[in-house]
């Protein structure tokens, strides 16, 4: 399986363990990355409001640059937000002719142009369907059997293009979690919103989102995650929501292709897993080798 | 609040517009409120996305432009999936958001500084500095206790090795080409949208 892989910037500085993760579990599962060559920013959620063309121009300047490495290739984006992003202007190139025109207008000045003949996977949905449990399975050399994980899966890699999973009640983590060992805390938070950027520009609103996650949360070992933001808002904000619930509500926060790579007995090393903000040490003392 | 709205008339025809535009997406809104149900956020916004799609329809910017509803949208599609009617709701939230900026509304001058410095930042270097746009953003806001909320993670991050201090590894590749095109196409095909110099 090859896949031509976008990292977006967030897997650069703060969600490094995120691409280490990813890279490890795919190469341990027997898929070929090539990081496409001088990918740029997909514009994240602020590009849209400032300009709308802006946003689809930036994002498809990364499938210009897909295309140009394999034009029937898939492209591989563990961020939700730069998922959705890529997905947009996938959608303006393939189905909006006078947009495709626009798009491959501004591309000109880059020297780029873009079809959209590439696909957009989300890593999640490469995991559930390309690889799936049955194939995860027998690479795992440990259990993590006697944990209890709480799937969460934020927004976009769900709404509005429901690709690969439920929107509303997603499961496509369930038989990722219970291949490892481990059992799958049951909520129903798992697809509710993060707070997004809300937690930074408007952090009242946005640290109620967080609490509300982190409390439904109580009885699962560890939350898994599919997305830098997501990650970020509930592992980096725990003492301040601890704080406004008037209660402890620490807990390990992991990449799902962290907890895989564990179970497929990657060492922590190559997990990243000294990058993360929130490992309670409970968790680590199960993970001694 | 009014005297800002009034002393952006200049703007207005502009706004007008582009809320017209909106109004276009949101035309056949039957007021039956699942958006307001399902918004993570409607408990702290001062006013209901229902109640918001019916000023869009009716015209009422200043109202709208007053409120912060549309600010606290955090992108999350709920309302656009639940939509009995399949309005494109989270994309209407977004143009607001574009409305608002554009005609600098004080109100919302902190989220158009943390899209705008967002923004420069990748126009600048291809790709998202954390550092470098936290420190336009924190100039830009002139405010002393901004910065004093974020220092704890920044000192985290940093200690864990996730910021980019000064040249990273990678080359930037500066995206001003890019935007300049953009920019053009916007004057010559729609209503344009004010930006602030980048520089």
């Amino acid at each position: 399986m090859n896949y031509l892989y976008y990292p977006g910037c967030s897997l650069t500085a703060s969600a490094r363990e995120y691409d280490l993760a990813t890279r490890a579990v795919m190469a341990a599962a027997g898929a070929r990355l090539t990081e496409i060559d001088g990918w740029t920013c997909c514009g994240a959620s602020a590009a849209a409001p400032i300009s709308h063309l802006l946003s689809l121009s930036l994002s498809a300047r990364n499938l210009a640059l897909a295309e140009q490495t394999a034009d029937d290739g898939q492209v591989l984006v563990p961020c939700s937000a730069c998922y959705l992003n890529l997905k947009k202007a996938h959608n303006a190139l393939r189905n909006d002719a006078a947009g495709r025109a626009t798009i491959n207008e501004a591309l000109s000045a880059v020297n780029l142009t873009a079809t959209g003949s590439v696909r957009v996977r989300h890593l999640l949905d490469v995991l559930a369907k390309d690889l799936g449990a049955q194939h995860l399975a027998p690479l795992m050399k440990r259990t993590l059997s006697g944990l209890t994980v709480a799937p969460y899966y934020g927004c976009q890699c769900l709404r509005p293009y429901p690709e690969f999973d439920d929107p509303e009640r997603p499961v496509s983590m369930e038989p990722l979690i219970e291949a490892t060992g481990a059992a799958v805390h049951a909520w129903e938070m798992g697809s509710r919103c993060c707070g997004a950027s809300l937690v930074s520009t408007h952090p009242e609103a946005g640290l109620n989102r967080v609490c509300a996650i982190l409390k439904a949360a109580t009885g699962a070992d560890l939350i898994v995650t599919v997305c830098p933001m997501c990650q970020m808002n509930l592992d980096a904000w725990q003492a301040k929501a601890s704080r406004m619930a008037g209660e402890n509500l620490a807990i390990t926060v992991l990449y799902l292709p962290q907890l895989l790579g564990l179970a497929i007995g990657l060492s922590a090393q190559e997990l990243g897993l000294d990058l993360n903000l929130a490992i309670e040490r409970s968790f680590r003392e199960r993970m001694k080798p | 609040m009014n005297l800002q709205i009034a002393t952006a008339s200049s703007a207005s025809e502009n706004g007008n517009n582009a809320l017209d535009k909106i109004g276009s997406m949101v035309r056949a809104c039957i007021q039956c409120g699942t958006c307001t149900g399902s918004c993570p956020n409607a408990l702290e916004m001062d006013m209901t996305p229902r109640k918001m799609w019916r000023l869009v329809n009716l015209g009422r910017l200043a109202e709208i432009m007053a409120s912060r509803t549309f600010i606290l949208c955090s992108d999350c599609y709920t309302c656009t999936l639940r939509c009995p009617r399949g309005l494109p709701l989270t994309d209407a939230m977004e143009a607001l958001k574009g409305i608002a900026f554009a005609r600098r509304e004080r109100r919302h001058r902190s989220s158009r500084l943390f899209y705008e410095k967002f923004m420069q930042t990748v126009r600048r270097h291809g790709r998202i500095r954390e550092m470098a746009f936290m420190t336009r953003y924190f100039t830009a806001m002139k405010s002393p206790t901004v910065p004093l909320r974020f220092a704890p993670l920044g000192i985290k991050l940093m200690g864990k090795g996730k910021v980019e201090i000064g040249l990273g590894k990678t080359v930037a590749t500066p995206l001003d080409a890019l935007f300049e095109k953009v920019a053009d196409l916007e004057r010559t095909t729609c209503a344009p949208l004010e930006n602030e110099g980048h520089g």
